[in-house]
């Protein structure tokens, strides 16, 4: 990657702000790399994983930052489904599609989720509070149907767990809530 | 650990494994070196650490609960004072249904394994197991179980093993121990699979049992061999040195702790055999386990040739599903005029229902690491890569470290143990896309591209990675290369069938008893895999057909369950090995729909490149949908099977052109349930809701008015304690009516 740009500095200025260190710091190890621009699915993870999801903003300073075309940049996030271009909700759930999940139920689980938060796939509640997912396989079959909340597996989900699996979330929300009214 | 504590320059054992010989040139040294050193450490751990309580550590254990119960077991040894135990992680050994597993091994006895462990039941294995010696056998792995065997004897049931016509060891040995005046109470009697004890030399003449708990391996070749183990060991606490098999034989370590459990003494565990058994973070446990004496040896031979020969003779061919020979491969690359040369480890696992590969990542990383080590070394590249999913953190996680430590310990990089072979490895992450399995894409992916497949030839082999010529493999390919060099190509090669050398690892899931990861020798039936094995379909259903190789594969139906399972004859069957995905389907699975399932899948994965695929797939999906809504029609079968044909002849890449065989196979063996569909409107399954009816049964009904406070759309009528009724024309057949009825007064028909 060259470093030819004339406005180089100020680029990277705009690029930090938008990224924050963390990232920047990421893009610079890279380019001490052979095939820097190979990193370019490691750099999306990377502000995935910091912002949870990926803004134009940050897509323009990655293009900038790796010297890739903008374009390119935006075409590869789009491609890959695992790059959410969307703001998520506060907890992020991802119901297992897969066929293991399937065979054993796992359309009914989506289906009663879907009911209960009034959104379907991709999308995130009014409140901010989920966003829906369905992934593909977490590798935990046995366990059939699963649902992951966040990092936690909640494994063999009834339809009828759903509202009460829901409702501890919401109860977070709530207290915490509570804890910051109480405290301004 | 639990290990019979030898010092590491062993006499080698005579059977299979090539005898390391003198100690030449300064890889060797090297390698006696660091694995000296670990030895040490493990020594240190063990003559402190006597008792070893064992927790399962992997995504599925962590999901059921394992990280917690690991927590808890820490609290009570900190607790109790007690400073001769060791806590230890270990990977997953394939038992899905029943994690967590925690195993409490103890000198001088038999190991114990308990499973679906929680704090509960860690505060009662503490207090009555591991400190006042009783176990819980009501909690046993597969249990529960009766009494705690104070002898337990193995036997080899593998067709290898075997002396004089018709001789068995499980059969003969009760009435031999009754005649010596054992207590047959005291003793288990179980049968295994394959130890890696035999060799071409003593195939049919002789035959192995493992003696627990002392873990002594014997070779009996008579009746008269056998009394004299119970004689002298069993009752005269002697080992018997002239049948004794040395050496770390392969299979061996996994049956020392998992002999005595059904569902694991009928596999084969090559891939598999640290799963359960090692520490997956510790490559000192890892040397333990002859950890990279294979790529010692391939080093101080410094024949990539040879390292070739060997994979060849031992007939192994690509786990990742297409079974192409991986010598052959590793030949042409090998072969190229090009010398900067890459490989690369597919751990993209796409196959929804699939976990063999991060099993194996999560619970045996090291191997897959010296796998792919001597791979470079075989082809000649000097850069490897790990492709994984970003699905799979923990498996991530694990191989980096892994990668790591091999650097700190000289096994990567620079000069590797001494040599002048250069090689080093990177993870890079998937980013959730199907298609990204398949070859050219995922070389585009790891050069920071849109994974899109690109027409071959080229192969990767000539042209691949950057250009140059680059050897991909799968996962579970690589773990069995360490097999390959430290056991024997021959052996591995004897294993299977004449086509397909070794074994291969199936995730089991859907309507199975005993979900989980088997890893079994090429060629057992199906019926041996999902009955005995896999225990049966639960809740005394009836199996309909047995789905393999994931999107790309087909259904085969329950009629053709003896169907031996190989690369071969799974694709005369109209469906392939696939990577080891296996679903098993029974009654209330609509064919129809398990078809749709897979379109949908095929369809939202197709990259778009190629219009075949691209339209292909949304049409067949349309049509599908259509039968499965009630609105297809004769004609629409026609027209599907055209489709799939023209699909399939004329996509770009695997994905579509594999993509209508879940069609295909389902169509070729399950027509009669399309027709049902399109002719009749019925559902055979009562799957599909668009083809069902639910109706209230007034001899039934007692009009507890449930159901009516249930139906999302209040389609149902009725006073209190009156007959209620559904409007079928609102209804919209979500089935919470039938669901909530205590009565069994809503039927579906
Ligand atoms: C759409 C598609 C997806 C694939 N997914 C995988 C995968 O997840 N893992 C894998 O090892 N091979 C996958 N393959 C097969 C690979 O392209 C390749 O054949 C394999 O990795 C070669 O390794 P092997 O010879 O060791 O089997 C896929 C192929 C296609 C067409
Ligand atoms: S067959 Fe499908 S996945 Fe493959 S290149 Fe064509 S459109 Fe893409
Ligand atoms: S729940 Fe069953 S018994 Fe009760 S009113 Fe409905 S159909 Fe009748
Ligand atoms: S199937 Fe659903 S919509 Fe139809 S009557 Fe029953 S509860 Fe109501
Ligand atoms: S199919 Fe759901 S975890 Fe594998
Ligand atoms: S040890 Fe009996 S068949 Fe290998």
């Amino acid at each position: 990657m060259s470093t030819s740009t004339d406005n180089w500095e100020q680029v990277q200025a705009t690029a930090k702000q938008v990224l924050g260190d963390n990232v920047v710091k990421f893009i610079e190890s890279c380019r001490a790399e052979p095939n820097p621009e190979s990193q370019l699915i490691a750099v999306l993870h990377k502000v995935q994983a910091e912002y949870g999801y990926l803004a134009e903003a940050h897509l323009d300073a990655v293009a900038q930052l790796m010297q890739i075309p903008a374009a390119k940049v935006a075409g590869v996030a789009s491609f890959y489904h695992y790059y959410r271009l969307e703001p998520r909700g506060r907890f992020l759930i991802n119901i297992c599609m897969g066929t293991a999940c399937y065979v054993k139920g796992a359309d009914r689980v989506a289906q009663k989720l879907m009911d209960e938060l009034g959104i379907r796939f991709g999308e995130t509640t009014t409140d901010g509070v989920f966003t829906l997912e369905g992934t593909r396989c977490i590798g935990t079959c046995g366990l059939a149907p699963v649902m992951m909340i966040d990092d936690k597996v909640h494994a063999e989900v009834t339809p009828d767990q759903v509202p009460v699996i829901l409702e501890k979330y919401l109860d977070q929300v709530r207290r915490a809530g509570s804890e910051t009214s109480g405290r301004t | 650990m639990f290990g019979e504590i030898r010092v590491f320059r062993q006499r080698p054992f005579d059977g299979n494994s090539h005898n390391l010989g003198e100690i030449v040139g300064t890889v060797q040294d090297r390698y006696q070196e660091l694995s000296g050193q670990a030895e040490a450490r493990r020594q240190e751990q063990l003559a402190t650490n006597p008792i070893l309580i064992q927790v399962g550590s992997a995504t599925c254990e962590h999901a059921a609960g394992s990280r917690e119960v690991f927590e808890e077991f820490r609290k009570h040894i900190v607790a109790s004072g007690r400073d001769d135990i060791l806590l230890h992680q270990t990977g997953c050994t394939g038992r899905c249904s029943r994690e967590p597993i925690v195993g409490v091994f103890v000198p001088g006895q038999i190991p114990i394994k308990y499973e679906r462990v929680d704090r509960e039941l860690v505060h009662q294995i503490f207090t009555s197991h591991v400190q006042n010696n009783q176990p819980l056998l009501a909690h046993v792995l597969d249990g529960p179980v009766e009494r705690v065997y104070a002898f337990e004897f193995l036997c080899c049931g593998s067709h290898r093993c075997g002396w004089e016509e018709g001789a068995n060891l499980e059969a003969s040995l009760p009435g031999l121990l009754k005649d010596a005046g054992v207590d047959l109470e005291q003793v288990n009697i179980a049968r295994a699979s394959c130890f890696g004890a035999c060799s071409s030399g003593n195939e049919k003449t002789c035959s192995h049992v493992l003696v627990k708990p002392d873990k002594v391996l014997y070779r009996v070749c008579s009746t008269d061999d056998l009394k004299e183990i119970i004689e002298k060991h069993i009752q005269g606490g002697q080992i018997v040195d002239r049948l004794r098999v040395g050496g770390k034989t392969i299979g061996r370590k996994f049956f020392e702790i998992y002999g005595d459990v059904a569902f694991f003494n009928r596999q084969t565990r090559v891939a598999l055999r640290h799963n359960g058994v090692l520490d997956p973070g510790s490559i000192t446990e890892y040397f333990h386990y002859r950890g990279f004496q294979a790529l010692a040896k391939v080093l101080d031979k410094g024949d990539p040739n040879w390292v070739i020969e060997q994979v060849k003779k031992s007939k192994l061919r690509g786990r990742g599903g297409g079974g192409f020979p991986t010598g052959n491969k590793w030949t042409m690359a090998a072969k190229a005029a090009e010398k900067i040369r890459y490989i690369i480890c597919n751990a993209d696992e796409g196959d929804p229902g699939a976990f063999m590969d991060r099993s194996m990542l999560e619970s045996d990383p090291f191997n897959v690491v010296e796998g792919m080590i001597i791979g470079g070394f075989a082809i000649g590249a000097s850069r490897g890569f790990f492709y994984v999913r970003a699905e799979y953190p923990l498996a991530i996680e694990r191989i980096q470290n892994a990668i790591q430590e091999c650097r700190r310990h000289g096994l990567l990089g620079k000069g590797i143990l001494g040599s002048d072979f250069d090689f080093d490895l990177e993870v890079r992450l998937g980013a959730g896309a199907f298609v990204c399995g398949e070859e050219t894409a995922l070389i585009h992916s790891i050069e920071g591209e849109r994974g899109q497949p690109r027409i071959r030839p080229p192969y990767p082999t000539e042209s691949g990675l950057w250009g140059k010529p680059t050897v991909i493999n799968n996962v579970e390919t690589f773990a069995n290369i360490t097999a390959v060099i430290n056991y024997g190509a021959e052996w591995l090669g004897q294993i299977g069938t004449p086509s397909s050398g070794g074994t291969k690892v199936f995730a089991l899931a859907g309507k199975i008893r005993h979900t989980g990861l088997v890893e079994v020798p090429m060629g057992m039936t199906l019926r041996e895999l999902v009955e005995e094995i896999g225990g049966g379909v639960v809740g005394g259903k009836k199996l309909k057909a047995v789905q393999t190789g994931g999107p790309a594969g087909g259904c085969i139906p329950a009629h053709m369950l003896d169907l031996p399972i190989d690369f071969d004859s799974l694709s005369k069957a109209g469906s392939i090995m696939g990577s080891g995905g296996m679903i098993v389907l029974d009654e209330d699975d609509c064919m129809v729909d398990v078809a749709k399932f897979f379109m949908t899948f095929s369809q939202d994965e197709s990259c778009g490149k190629c219009t075949p695929c691209r339209e292909g797939t949304t049409r067949m999906l349309e049509i599908l949908e259509r039968i499965t809504h009630g609105k297809g029609t004769l004609e629409d079968l026609g027209l599907l099977e055209r489709l799939a044909k023209l699909v399939k002849k004329s996509s770009l890449c695997g994905l579509g052109r594999a993509a209508p065989n879940p069609v295909l196979s389902t169509l070729n063996h399950f027509r009669d349930e399309y027709i049902a569909h399109v002719a009749d409107k019925r559902c055979p399954a009562k799957k599909c809701a668009a083809l069902l009816r639910y109706e209230i049964d007034p001899q039934k009904c007692v009009g507890c008015t449930v159901c009516a406070r249930n139906c999302p759309v209040t389609c149902i009528s009725g006073s209190r304690r009156e007959v209620h009724v559904i409007d079928q024309e609102r209804c919209i057949k979500c089935g919470r009516c039938a669901e909530v009825c205590r009565f069994n007064a809503v039927l579906r028909t």
